[in-house]
């Protein structure tokens, strides 16, 4: 197995466990949780296997453009937490809910 | 790179960049000047729809622009391309995004907490819609999908209560898993053509080992899917919808959601080649129909029997997406027509949607409440209001002259055409439906008042703005020969195809 594609599933084991856990648990908390280890499941893949092809008479390079993708993605992440949890926050001193239903009535 | 991949396009004017950075400049004004928020939101939102009118009319004129942010060429540079249909969509957005500015300002004028955070993150909402449907560039498309998300989950929040909060959070977390399921997509493809451009990507896809860009594309259509709401991945849609503030509520039903699929038919056309190059894209297309025909009919019996007014309009955004889904098996099987017609139900659907809402808003306003059982004699105080909502309803119905009435037409025409009764059935069935919550609502508001209750007066602007609306989604059906050179995607990306 090449490096890269180890990445790469260890990056899709990730993104699987992140989903189940996103799925299973009520408790907001571990949603948000759930959702960062997804992303960096995510990321994981797209800079493991970010592998240029060998050019011939030189070793196989690192493409830099993914990284700087996934800097980008790794900000965006950080600015979903941040909303997610103050949403959470604010949920809980309205209603002392840290979890999500009823939400169908006024 | 050479340019023939990218086409002959003319280097794009500078109403591109002003129909991004105008919203974003008075966004983040509007930040720093909450008390100017209102009367720079609405100067904000006018010049936004001059910028985005010159463009629509230089690319009607010329044809597709381009610009190189920066200068940089693709690949390593960002390209904003402007075609038929990303303008259809940035005028229909401006259109929409006008008349909900007009709207807001009334809606507000009481409510000073949320004027100041409405306007920034309103004016932050259209500049990443508009830079959605500008950028040629997977990655730069998930940027602005997840810009596009962070203000809509605040909008939705903007209300504050418990309702509010939940459904923000619940859009919150579907919307990252969306666009999380779509970067992994955009990771698989980039391992395999070492590019993000979309022209860039799609020369090589054909000669890209299967199984891996069917994992990709699976991966990015589906996180597309949840994030247009279509069923059965509509669950999160009527709680956030129907929970926030009626301005908010029109923007996210009229634009929000078309963004998403307007990534979908994106993808579609100018990365998989309208799904005839791919080996699985005519399953998937046959999926998607189905996936369609299913939230034409779960979301019009739902819509049916709602008791609120906004939710019964959010579960009708539910049924009226899934009509733009089920032009997918049309497209690939036939002709380009379906996929007009897909196009002038999502143009119809901002408009008449929007509308709705607005008047759903302003009933709200007036009788404290927006139980449809109680809108008795509304029709007698909000005359406007009442016949903004039943103009937006023909729209909605798809009765003639409205432009939702040529899209379904060109669709209906196609699926006779194709032989496929069960489509066709499906969707005279939806506009039966249609016509059945429509009127369930106007019925209610005709009805006259059996005791005097206690109202509170609207302000015109909420009222005309709403109205215009309306008007507009009618308008909208006459004016096919003018729009119609704009819509023809199928085509122009089948002759670019044929180029290269």
């Amino acid at each position: 197995m090449t490096q890269p594609v180890f990445w790469g599933l260890v990056g899709m084991a990730l993104v699987v466990m992140g989903l189940y856990a996103l799925i299973v648990h009520a408790h907001l908390l571990r949603k948000v949780l759930a959702l960062n280890v997804m992303s960096s499941g995510v990321f994981l893949v797209f800079i493991g296997l970010a592998r240029r092809a060998p050019v011939e008479g030189s070793a196989p390079a690192v493409d830099p453009v993914p990284q700087a993708m996934v800097l980008t993605g790794i900000v965006v992440a950080v600015a979903a937490t941040g909303l997610a949890l103050a949403l959470i926050v604010r949920l809980r001193s309205l209603t002392g809910r840290t979890f999500l239903g009823g939400d169908k009535g006024d | 790179m050479p340019p023939d991949l990218i086409g002959p396009d003319w280097q794009g004017s500078g109403w591109m960049l002003a129909s991004v950075f105008v919203p974003l400049a008075g966004a983040l004004l509007g930040f720093l000047l909450p008390r100017l928020a209102a009367a720079m939101g609405l100067v904000t939102a006018v010049l936004t729809a001059a910028a985005t009118l010159a463009l629509t009319l230089d690319v009607m004129a010329g044809g597709p622009a381009r610009t190189l942010l920066g200068g940089w060429a693709a690949p390593l540079g960002i390209l904003w391309r402007a075609d038929g249909l990303s303008v259809a969509l940035m005028a229909m957005t401006a259109t929409v995004g006008v008349m909900v500015s007009l709207y807001a300002a009334a809606y507000f004028r009481a409510a000073a907490h949320e004027r100041v955070f409405f306007w920034p993150l309103w004016l932050l909402l259209w500049a990443s819609l508009n830079a959605l449907f500008l950028s040629a560039d997977l990655f730069n498309l998930y940027i602005t999908l997840e810009l596009l998300g962070f203000a809509a989950v605040s909008l939705t929040a903007l209300g504050g209560g418990a309702a509010a909060l939940t459904g923000a959070i619940r859009y919150l977390l579907v919307s990252v898993l969306g666009s999380l399921s779509y970067l992994l997509g955009v990771a698989l493809l980039y391992h395999a053509c070492g590019t993000v451009d979309i022209a860039l990507a799609a020369a090589c896809i054909a000669d890209a080992p299967r199984p891996a860009m069917q994992a990709a594309t699976g991966a990015m259509i589906a996180g597309l899917l949840l994030k247009t709401a279509l069923f059965p991945f509509h669950f999160w849609l009527p709680p956030a919808h129907g929970s926030a503030p009626a301005p908010v509520s029109a923007v996210l039903s009229a634009l929000v959601v078309k963004a998403s699929f307007y990534l979908v038919l994106r993808l579609w056309l100018d990365l998989l080649g309208g799904g005839a190059g791919a080996g699985g894209g005519r399953w998937l297309a046959e999926l998607l129909g189905v996936l369609g025909t299913g939230a034409v009919i779960w979301g019009s019996v739902l819509a049916l029997r709602q008791e609120r007014l906004k939710l019964l309009l959010a579960y009708s955004t539910v049924a009226q997406i899934g009509y733009l889904f089920m032009a997918f098996p049309l497209a690939v099987a036939g002709s380009a027509v379906a996929w007009t017609g897909a196009l002038y139900l999502a143009l119809a659907h901002g408009l008449a949607k929007a509308a709705m809402f607005m008047s759903a808003g302003s009933l709200l306003r007036f009788g404290g409440h927006d139980r449809i059982a109680e809108l008795d004699s509304a029709v007698h105080r909000l005359p406007l209001t009442l016949t903004a909502f039943a103009l937006a309803g023909v729209s909605i119905m798809g009765l003639p002259p409205s432009g939702g009435f040529i899209g379904k037409w060109l669709l209906l025409e196609e699926a006779f055409r194709q032989g496929r009764f069960g489509l066709a059935a499906a969707m005279l069935l939806g506009g039966a439906l249609a016509a059945a919550y429509v009127f369930k609502v106007v019925g209610h508001a005709f009805t006259p008042a059996e005791r005097e209750r206690r109202v509170r007066a609207i302000p015109k602007a909420m009222e005309w703005s709403a109205l215009l609306l309306a008007v507009a989604a009618i308008v909208l059906g006459l004016t096919l020969p003018l729009i119609s050179p704009l819509l023809q995607v199928g085509g122009a990306s089948a002759a670019a195809g044929g180029a290269a």
